[in-house]
């Protein structure tokens, strides 16, 4: 029986990655509490752009994302909330023949290891995707059964689900110490103190901090990925582009805005939620995306924005259990591009929380791998 | 990139004082302005007015030539037509120049004198087209000596009557006067009355301006409620109770107003520190008594540090320059004092216009059906069911619904949207709180962001 601050599971931080886990951990019947220092999405989650991107991920990525892919492709079903989902081709623009060539091969990699979802496009095939394309792009690699969602409609369905499900969520609750207590994890926080059986750190940028306390080390560095949006043009693009060989993550919404990321950073504070934009450098994402496609001349920018994620050294998230202590978890360091898998991972934290075993090989994301590096 | 000791944002009333007080004090000073000339929204084209319309316009008006002039004399370095589009956490701003691309500036210290927006007044048709605000009237007023000559003005506060009078001595009265004070809100506002007296020009201005309209036979209904803008493709007719008697007027223009607040998209922006001003119904920036921000460095002069108007906002232009320079070393404590005792007296009726013209609140909470949200077309109905799901505050319901995210920049819905939420969850809206504003302030073409310098930043973190 569960007191108002105790349950099964306490899960710090209210992202894709803390709710997905929670919501997925309710729905096999553990007493969750979600901590959360703001409010969910408040980060990462609710700002990124908001691509369902399987396409050309790091290969021990593939077969997570994949898994994730399925549970998107159903989303409703499960969070009761289309989460602004869209199927739409997933596009990288090759601008050299040394681009198409390592598309040619990454393809030939997915292959073997079983995946197909990744195809490359010719130049007329590229062309037909994209009309307003540059003429000097000369084809692409896509996976035409990827897609975008709205990120902070999606956090917030997946939060919202929860809840019904009997999740608590504690909001504007600082998590600030984690303690073994017998059997169980306290977390201490400016609002009281929680405790559980399992702990799962989905603190994203701010995890790095828990780590260290069970006594592990999680290089996590807060970055602010950079985005800018225009105002509504005539609808040109109906797939998420990106490029090859420069930063650019690019797609025009329903509504006709362009979203133009790319990975291009500000400044992150996270110990004041803060981020600065730096247009020097969005500059080049500017000439990028005119560069792609010529129509974007005529574009005017009306916001720009960026969300704290954190990133690891590697650019792979942490997956999995401590390495030190028991019935201890992580999922954080999605190293900007974690959306796609929040539905994925949540669910088999939930698996290997509740069963105490996963079929997902999640072992190349293991916490330890900064350790044994040490 | 150029260094001043001064950066002013904003040529109108304030800013243009600010600039005369500085140079004066011996500060490097550059003022950058949105418009190709001074004067601002209250002194719009006053250097080019000609005489008949200046005349029409009134002596308050014509008041700001010699300022303007003084202006125009001083050796700050003045950019017109400058648009600051951002402004980053080591106050170093970049402005547009149309067609001209994009330019960066720092200075020690920054005076934002970007002045007041007109409240937005959310009610039934107000997106129709002929409707437009009694400010944007005279505004067409000011510029081109345009009058519209069927117009129904609806609303609350001085300005409705300004440019009433100003139309009428134009020879095109309005149609009518909807005033939305309700009855019983003089002998409220009348406890504040003999303070008021203190400036005692406002009143008498006002009252022979009310007398001259009732003299010319314009209608004005008092005490106007549930009120309608009727139109299918533009206006057709207003609609509305008064005095609990149902009135409908043909008319295919309306000007709508609900007094001015405060434009905060630049303290936003810089992370200042705001809190709700009751007596205005508006966010203002958190100020000392010399109007420095929370943020160090970072000044508001003007109506953009609360409502004064703009006797106030030339006192405070000049008392924000003393006290720059006062920081840079030089003795200006007497001259701040003197202009301190003349800034409470002209604020002296600011309580008692404040109660009489406080805003409608059936503008201020709009009924469930009414765009509040009009760049993304977001209903206040929809912000409700946003909350009702759980979206605490301004930006989550913003992200949520889009509202906010459009060309304006939340400008025209951000205190709406605020009040709503507070209301719905029967918060202070005190802890609601506004939206974060993000660069650009102003939409900047893709390919001018594409042709900027890029300079190294100083990292300092908001």
């Amino acid at each position: 029986m569960s007191t108002p601050s105790t349950a099964d599971l306490v899960v710090i931080g209210s992202g894709i990655h803390g709710c997905s886990a929670a919501l997925h951990a309710a729905l096999r019947g553990l007493s969750v509490i979600v901590i959360e220092k703001d409010t969910a999405g408040r980060h990462a989650s609710g700002v990124n752009a908001g691509g369902v991107r399987r396409l050309g991920r790091l290969l021990p990525e593939v077969p997570i994302s994949d898994r994730s892919m399925n549970i998107w492709n159903k989303i409703s079903n499960l969070v009761d909330d289309d989460c602004g989902f869209q199927k739409a081709p997933q596009i990288k623009v090759a601008e050299t023949e040394d681009e198409m060539e390592a598309h040619r091969e990454r393809v030939r990699v997915l292959n073997d290891m079983g995946f197909h979802h990744e195809t490359i496009l010719s130049q007329a095939e590229l062309r037909d995707y994209l009309p307003a394309v540059s003429d000097h792009c000369i084809g692409g690699l896509a996976s035409l059964e990827d897609g975008f969602a709205l990120p902070y409609q999606t956090t917030f369905a997946f939060q919202r689900k929860a809840v019904k499900l009997g999740v608590r969520f504690y909001e504007n609750t600082r998590a600030q110490k984690v303690q073994r207590d017998g059997k169980n994890w306290r977390v201490v926080t400016d609002r009281g103190t929680f405790s559980g059986t399992y702990l799962l750190n989905c603190a994203g940028a701010w995890a790095g901090n828990f780590a260290q306390q069970l006594g592990e080390y999680a290089p996590v560095e807060a970055i602010a990925p950079m985005m800018i949006v225009t105002a509504r043009m005539p609808r040109f693009c109906n797939a998420v582009v990106g490029a090859t060989g420069r930063p650019l993550s690019f797609k025009q919404m329903e509504n006709g805005t362009v979203v133009i990321g790319g990975g291009l950073r500000g400044i992150a504070s996270p110990e004041t939620n803060g981020s600065q934009m730096l247009f020097g450098k969005l500059k080049q994402t500017a000439d990028t995306a005119i560069s792609i496609f010529p129509v974007m001349k005529t574009a005017t920018i009306v916001r720009s924005w960026s969300g704290i994620e954190g990133r690891m050294p590697d650019d792979m998230p942490v997956i999995g259990r401590s390495s030190t202590e028991e019935n201890v978890f992580h999922a954080f360091g999605f190293s900007a591009h974690g959306f796609q898998m929040g539905p994925g991972v949540g669910e088999l934290m939930a698996e290997l929380i509740a069963t105490g075993e996963t079929n997902a090989p999640i072992e190349p994301f293991n916490i330890s791998r900064f350790t044994t590096k040490h | 990139m150029k260094t001043h000791d001064v950066a002013i944002i904003g040529a109108g009333p304030a800013g243009m004082a600010a600039a005369i007080e500085a140079t004066r004090n011996g500060l490097s000073t550059i003022i950058l302005d949105e418009n190709p000339a001074p004067g601002g929204q209250i002194y719009r084209s006053i250097e080019t007015v000609p005489d008949q319309r200046a005349a029409l316009l009134g002596p308050e008006y014509v008041s700001g030539r010699s300022l303007a002039a003084d202006f125009r004399a001083c050796s700050a370095e003045y950019v017109a037509a400058a648009t600051v589009w951002n402004i980053d956490a080591g106050l170093q701003i970049h402005y547009s120049i149309a067609g001209k691309g994009s330019a960066q500036v720092t200075a020690g210290s920054l005076i934002i004198a970007t002045g007041a927006i007109e409240r937005p007044t959310p009610m039934p048709g107000w997106t129709l087209p002929g409707v437009t605000t009694a400010g944007a009237l005279q505004v067409l007023l000011k510029a081109q000596g345009a009058i519209n000559d069927d117009v129904v003005l609806v609303g609350s506060g001085p300005l409705l009557y300004l440019v009433a009078d100003q139309m009428l001595k134009a020879g095109n009265a309005p149609r009518a006067i909807v005033e939305t004070v309700p009855s019983g809100q003089l002998l409220k506002a009348a406890r504040h009355l003999p303070k008021a007296l203190k400036a005692f020009s406002y009143l008498r201005k006002g009252l022979s301006m009310m007398r001259r309209l009732s003299k010319a036979g314009v209608p004005v209904y008092g005490d106007a409620s549930s009120i309608v803008v009727e139109g299918t493709n533009k206006v057709e007719a207003v609609r509305f109770l008064s005095k609990g008697k149902q009135h409908r007027i043909e008319t295919t223009g309306v000007g709508l107003h609900q007094g001015v607040i405060p434009n905060q998209q630049i303290t936003r922006l810089l992370g200042c520190e705001h809190h709700w001003h009751e007596s205005q119904q508006c966010f203002v920036p958190a100020l000392d008594d010399r109007f420095e921000t929370s943020v160090e460095g970072v000044f508001v002069a003007g109506d953009g540090a609360g409502i004064g108007g703009a006797v106030s906002a030339v006192l405070r232009g000049r008392l924000v320059a003393m006290r720059i320079a006062e920081k840079n070393g030089r003795d200006t404590r007497l001259e701040q004092r003197a202009i301190q005792v003349q800034l409470a007296q002209d604020a002296a009726v600011r309580p008692f216009l404040e109660t009489l013209y406080a805003p409608s609140p059936e503008n201020i909470v709009p009924a469930d059906d009414v765009m509040v949200c009009r760049c993304e077309e977001i209903s206040a109905g929809q912000i409700r069911h946003a909350v009702d799901l759980g979206a605490p505050g301004p930006n989550q319901v913003k992200s949520y619904l889009r509202c906010g995210m459009g060309p304006c920049q939340g400008r025209m819905c951000g205190t709406t949207v605020a009040t709503i939420i507070a209301e719905h969850r029967q918060k202070d809206i005190k802890e609601i709180d506004y939206y974060r504003i993000r660069p650009p302030l102003k939409p900047l073409a893709l390919s001018e962001l594409a042709s900027i310098e890029s300079e190294p930043t100083r990292h300092t973190p908001l």
